[in-house]
């Protein structure tokens, strides 16, 4: 499948709808959601605004180097490092960055300067780090010097306002939780005046690939989020009387399914999650889902098992080749969409499925840099 | 009933009402963050709300410039979490002395436009979707008389003010029973440095301090159900019919 190499207008994005209850397609628009989903269902977004995570900066022996905010840490935020070169080459060629002790200060552009405090053990590229400033100075900075981040397959720079939903709100996603960008105004308040809920969470989205074989493998790594209490509301409220609950991208999924694992119900609050998702999860709180148009070996293809038998989404895949649809964040949708009655009931009960792991943390999303 | 929004961005922060509206909103409360063009004066009204107890941010932005838009909206988000009333104060008076609509240059009107009409349009562009999500919001238009008045001279600022007004009312439509607000403001004339910048001769004592005009603003805005959605109000009067029973189209 053909990655979509710019932002593209909205108006452009193409609709894959999946029924798994009938095992038919249908090519549609997002426009369409407003008839596709039922008065009574509930559609979540990820309200995450999306940061310039990309910072470009020096290493200790003059080189370049590319700094990526990955995810907000206990005392900072964790980042991952890339050698010489952007984002034009792709991540898998670009060349080791520096190595960086613990203690290291790293120089970026703008005057901004990062202090290595912690290395992951995953990789030697992902570090913990703390700035020099904090407050308005350091977001100044961080707004000021931080560029998008973005992968080889774009023709050009991207501005901040290309990688915005039309909700977003808090600056915590360090790449564009995209399954939402395509949605208009016209879209959600048609579904509101439908009868649909649209309810938010906030989830840190984290980096979508690193080019470090270990990294990789590891991502999605843990990630904070967000839930109102509203929003459990309207979840409860859809599950108890068999509506749909859809997802609107994958950081959703995740933040619900996390918050919900080893738990009776799904309950309001921040945590972090590190659950991660694929073939023979059985999610318990998310029915339907939209997102990107993935393909097989991506994480999100395995996602997707989740919610579509392998052999269905084989077609899903077929079709979408023949069919030109394009992928990335700029790429086109699927909608995984059960007709007829609603799937598993929600039983809020039962025993915790498998293939889940998660910690909650106290305190909110808020980036413990923001107050000082 | 003390309504005070827990959090609020406010262009032109700096100096005259916007600082005003930013010390008073902060003496009740609210976490405020303060854009303006200039360091100096920002830091100045930054630090005037810290020291009375407040808390206050400030951003360096142009609010004329489109990618100046993501950075404000990201940052005060950052600082203060989402931005529950948003205040358009920015306002530029192109060149002084005013001057004759056909003596403007073009880009000076273009100017005009950019600071006070699409800058308020982009910066609600951003923060109003938030809002509808969350339910509650309101954002806040300062206007002026020059919106409704034809006064010579005043060609650009004018026209840029009557054109806020439209676009405070058509978003009010378009966004009615979301739970976010529009409302627009004449705050009448002030002795502030952008009145005495287009009237230098105007005798200041006949002009309100902003301080009071920032009182009456914020009244206004902390009386939901009182003030409708795509209101336009004019400070003075609003202030004069306090006391009166509701006009007959307010809802409880």
């Amino acid at each position: 499948m053909t990655p979509a190499g710019e932002a593209r207008a909205r108006r452009d994005v193409r609709l894959l709808v999946v029924d798994p209850s009938t095992g038919t397609l249908a090519d549609r628009h997002p426009d369409d959601l407003v008839e596709l989903l039922a008065p009574g269902d509930v559609l979540v977004v990820n309200d995450a605004a999306t940061l310039p995570a990309s910072l470009r900066g020096t290493g200790a022996d003059g080189s370049p180097l590319e700094l990526r905010l990955a995810g907000v840490s206990a005392r900072g935020f964790w980042a991952v490092l890339f050698g010489a070169g952007d984002w034009r080459q792709r991540t898998e060629d670009r060349p080791p960055p520096p190595v960086v002790p613990v203690g290291t200060r790293i120089p970026l552009d703008g005057g901004l300067v990062a202090a290595v405090v912690r290395r992951s053990p995953l990789s030697a590229r992902l570090i913990e780090i703390t700035f020099d400033r904090a407050g308005a100075s350091l977001y100044a900075a961080l707004y000021g010097a931080g560029r998008p981040v973005q992968y080889a397959y774009q023709r050009a720079p991207l501005a901040l306002w290309s990688v915005q939903t039309a909700y977003g709100a808090r600056p915590l996603a360090f790449e564009m939780p995209s399954a939402g960008r395509p949605l208009t105004w016209a879209v959600l308040l048609g579904l509101q005046a439908r009868g649909v809920s649209v309810a938010r969470l906030t989830h840190a989205a984290g980096l979508s690939a690193t080019g470090d074989p270990a990294l990789d493998a590891a991502l999605p790594l843990p990630e904070r989020y967000e839930i109102p209490p509203e929003t459990v509301a309207c979840i409860d409220a859809a599950r108890t009387s068999g509506r749909r609950v859809v997802a609107v991208g994958t950081t959703v999924v995740r933040a619900l399914e996390g918050a919900v694992a080893g738990r009776a119900r799904l309950v309001a609050g921040a945590g972090t999650t590190d659950l991660r998702l694929g073939p023979g999860f059985v999610p318990r709180i998310v029915t339907d889902l939209l997102t990107g148009m993935h393909v097989p070996g991506e994480s999100h293809y395995a996602l997707l098992q989740a919610f579509v038998d392998a052999r269905l989404l084989g077609r899903v895949t077929s079709h979408a080749d023949a069919a030109g649809y394009l992928s990335h964040e700029f790429g086109d949708l699927t909608l995984v969409l059960r007709s007829g009655a609603p799937a598993r009931r929600y039983d809020a009960g039962s025993s915790p499925r498998r293939r889940w792991r998660k910690r909650r943390t106290a305190g909110s999303l808020s980036s413990p840099i923001a107050r000082s | 009933m003390n309504t005070s929004p827990r959090t609020a961005l406010i262009t032109g922060g700096s100096r005259g009402l916007g600082r005003a509206i930013g010390r008073v909103l902060a003496a009740r409360g609210t976490r405020v963050v303060l854009v303006a063009r200039g360091t100096t004066d920002l830091d100045a009204a930054v630090a005037e709300i810290r020291s009375a107890g407040g808390e206050a941010h400030g951003i360096v932005a142009d609010v004329g410039a489109k990618e100046a838009i993501y950075p404000i909206a990201g940052e005060a988000a950052a600082l203060v979490g989402e931005i529950e009333l948003l205040v358009h104060d920015a306002s530029d008076l192109g060149p002084t002395p005013l001057r004759l609509l056909l003596d403007t240059e073009c880009e000076d009107f273009a100017r005009v436009l950019e600071v006070n009409l699409l800058g308020p349009f982009r910066l609600t562009k951003a923060l109003a979707g938030p809002m509808v999500l969350a339910r509650r919001g309101t954002v806040v238009l300062i206007s002026s008389d020059a919106a409704v008045e034809s006064y010579p001279r005043w060609g650009a600022y004018g026209v840029s003010k009557a054109a806020l007004d439209h676009l405070g009312r058509i978003w009010a439509a378009e966004l009615a029973e979301t739970g976010v607000r529009f409302v627009t403001i004449d705050p009448g004339e002030m002795d502030t440095r952008m009145h005495a910048d287009a009237m230098p001769e105007a005798d200041r004592t006949t002009l309100a301090a902003p301080m009071d005009v920032a009182a009456r603003v914020v009244d206004i805005i902390a009386a939901p159900g009182v003030v409708a959605s795509g209101a336009r109000i004019v400070a003075d009067a609003w202030t004069a019919a306090r006391a009166a029973p509701p006009p007959a189209e307010v809802s409880p």
